[in-house]
């Protein structure tokens, strides 16, 4: 039987999904909704929009204001949608290749502008959708079907890439930390500017069995064990946090808002 | 008539002057050259007027700004000219699919690529028309005066919000830049169309439900409490993706046929001397302007030369080009391009008189007198 959650806020006659079996995926998308559901947000006034993508076909299933755009162009249309109109809250979700490839522009530019838009990367290391091509975030050495011998790319740490173009919130969590996922989510959107969350979701079918790492209960363990939260990190020593990531809050500093700043050169002209 | 509303205006400022009178309340753009003051007189005047300007990131970034703009409700426009325009089509495309109402003015200059950035060129012509990947249908207007834009411009706006498309507005480096005499209309005799609202309510609101024969869907706005699904993938009624080829085959006829039944609403020309013309000029934007000065100096000697000019250039003014092309013995196309609307004329003409350019693509205008040795039989 399908959850509240479910009846309440997805298009239930647009389910199932079309994501593979043991993609993390659903779970960042729940975690999106539960986190509006948590926040109470009046859903006529939330709007979410996608790119093009694997993550990006997520509000078609979402009862809300929704915008499915071109490759990496949904933080350009949002901007657009927030700048019209700033009443909505506008909820970007994307993916890794969408948003630091092809859209990694935009990115920058909306963080820096501090827009206030939450964005939610479906980070998992690979285009998904054309079959398991390298992505900016694949790890060096890695395969993907265009990185046959290992990818020599480097890879984004998209938090702290926001967090340089201006980005005034920024966390990470997994689809293993679904409650930590949840919550940062709530304190992105509770954030007046520019936010994200870079959601770091499983493809077992491409990444996963590109790189032998097993199916997606093996690599939820993998993120479980290499994990470590921010707050924790700050008491071990460097040795201990060798080849670990960082989850939880990284960043957290308001500072005004885009749309309340060009309000003001508007009602200079009203008071006048 | 009252001196107030005559101004000396760029062709540029009467785009923006033109734009708002439409009801323009959204602008997004990046600089370039020559349509720059487009952006600087959105950005002076919108917020004049409640309206908003941002200057995006590049030219992709802009015309998705526009279209997620125009999904709320607001009149939006973005300018720039050749290799921004390039850098557009696939969002044009976009809003061509999922019908979002917006208005993209391109001030031409040179090309290919950088091309002569400070130079007149009339060489995106094919490009207004097939530019986006994919069948669609396509609007372009062509003014070929200061006074024309800010005209032709609030059409741009009216012909967007009612057939619900992007609209490319073209426009001449050199009616961009030039100042001229214009007369501003008072605002209660211009006619503003805006876009059809939903006549039901949210429970039973279909987002592309329309007349399959070329209707038009109504538009909710984002924000409105109507929470539809807007995609750039093949759609049903619905707004929801569809792979079957009976509803992709209903929507992309439905789209042209918004064009296809509604050409007597959407063409713009305007004729003079084509009554007894043996020799007809066809010319658009400023090459226009020579073209009657050529028309005019020839019928001094007494040839019988008229003149030609398509306001709207897409669509292709076909009817009215063919029952003239039957009347006159040659048709002379004059355009600063290789020979690119010239195509159309021949295609339309068909062999039932001769066709012939005056062609330059170097940066120059074409002069009466290019065009006079034309009509003369002078190379």
């Amino acid at each position: 039987m399908a959850s509240s959650l479910i009846e309440k806020y997805m298009r239930m006659d647009k389910l199932p999904h079309i994501w593979c079996p043991g993609c993390g995926h659903g779970i960042v998308m729940r975690a999106v909704v539960k986190a509006i559901d948590e926040l109470e947000l009046n859903r006529e006034k939330i709007c979410i929009v996608s790119g093009i993508g694997c993550s990006s076909r997520a509000p078609g299933y979402m009862n809300f204001n929704t915008l499915h755009t071109t490759h990496g162009r949904a933080l350009a249309f949002a901007t657009g949608i927030k700048h019209a109109n700033p009443e909505l809250e506008v909820i970007v979700l994307t993916g890794d290749g969408d948003c630091t490839a092809i859209g990694g522009n935009h990115l920058i530019h909306a963080a820096r502008r501090n827009m206030g838009i939450t964005t939610v990367v479906f980070n998992n290391n690979i285009y998904g959708m054309t079959g398991g091509q390298y992505s900016p975030t694949t790890p060096t050495g890695d395969k993907g079907t265009t990185a046959p011998y290992g990818n020599i790319d480097k890879v984004f740490d998209i938090c702290s890439l926001a967090q340089a173009a201006g980005a005034t919130y920024t966390g990470r969590a997994t689809v293993y930390h679904a409650q930590l996922l949840i919550r940062l989510i709530k304190d992105g959107i509770k954030n007046k500017g520019f936010s994200l969350i870079d959601a770091i979701s499983v493809c077992p079918t491409y990444y996963g069995r590109k790189n032998k790492k097993g199916d997606s209960v093996r690599i939820m363990e993998w993120l479980k064990d290499n994990a470590v939260n921010v707050a924790a990190a700050s008491k071990l020593p460097p040795e201990k946090l060798a080849g670990k990531f960082l989850i939880g809050e990284l960043y957290n500093n308001p500072q005004p808002e885009y749309t309340e700043e060009y309000k003001k050169i508007v009602e200079s002209f009203q008071r006048g | 008539m009252n001196d107030k509303n005559v101004r000396l205006m760029q062709g540029n400022e009467a785009c923006v002057e033109g734009a708002i009178a439409a009801g323009m309340r959204f602008f997004a753009g990046y600089p370039i050259t020559p349509s720059t003051e487009i952006a600087e007189g959105s950005s002076e005047k919108l917020p004049q007027v409640g309206g908003k300007f941002v200057q995006m990131e590049d030219e992709i970034g802009s015309i998705a700004a526009v279209i997620g703009a125009s999904l709320t409700g607001l009149k939006s426009m973005t300018a720039t000219s050749g290799p921004g325009m390039s850098l557009k089509l696939e969002n044009i495309g976009y809003a061509a699919i999922a019908e979002i109402p917006c208005v993209i003015v391109n001030v031409q200059r040179g090309g290919p690529s950088t091309g002569l950035p400070t130079s007149p060129a009339q060489g995106d012509i094919m490009q207004a028309r097939w530019g986006t990947h994919g069948d669609h249908p396509t609007i372009a207007l062509y003014p070929s005066s200061v006074s024309e834009i800010y005209q032709i411009t609030i059409e741009a706006f009216n012909m967007a919000e009612k057939y619900r498309m992007p609209v490319i507005l073209l426009m001449d480096e050199v009616i961009g830049h030039m100042r001229e005499r214009i007369e501003l209309p008072e605002r209660s005799a211009l006619q503003i169309i805006d876009r059809k609202k939903p006549s039901v309510g949210p429970e039973q609101y279909l987002p592309y439900q329309a007349d399959a024969d070329g209707g038009v869907p109504e538009m909710a706005s984002f924000g409105d409490g109507y929470r539809f699904h807007v995609t750039g993938l093949v759609h049903d009624e619905t707004g929801f993706p569809s792979n079957s080829s009976e509803v992709t085959a209903r929507l992309i006829n439905r789209l042209m046929k918004k064009i296809e039944n509604n050409l007597d609403d959407i063409l713009r020309y305007e004729e003079e001397n084509t009554g007894d013309a043996d020799t007809l000029l066809l010319a658009y934007g400023c090459t226009a302007r020579s073209a009657k000065s050529a028309m005019d100096a020839a019928r001094e000697e007494g040839m019988k030369v008229g003149l030609f000019r398509p306001i709207t250039i897409w669509p292709f003014p076909e009817q009215k080009v063919r029952e003239l092309a039957q009347r006159v013995k040659r048709i002379i196309v004059p355009e600063m391009n290789l020979g690119q609307y010239i195509l159309e004329v021949q295609r339309v003409a068909g062999g039932s008189c001769t066709v012939e350019g005056v062609n330059r693509a170097d940066g120059e205008i074409i002069t009466p007198e290019d065009i006079l040795d034309k009509i003369k039989g002078v190379f």
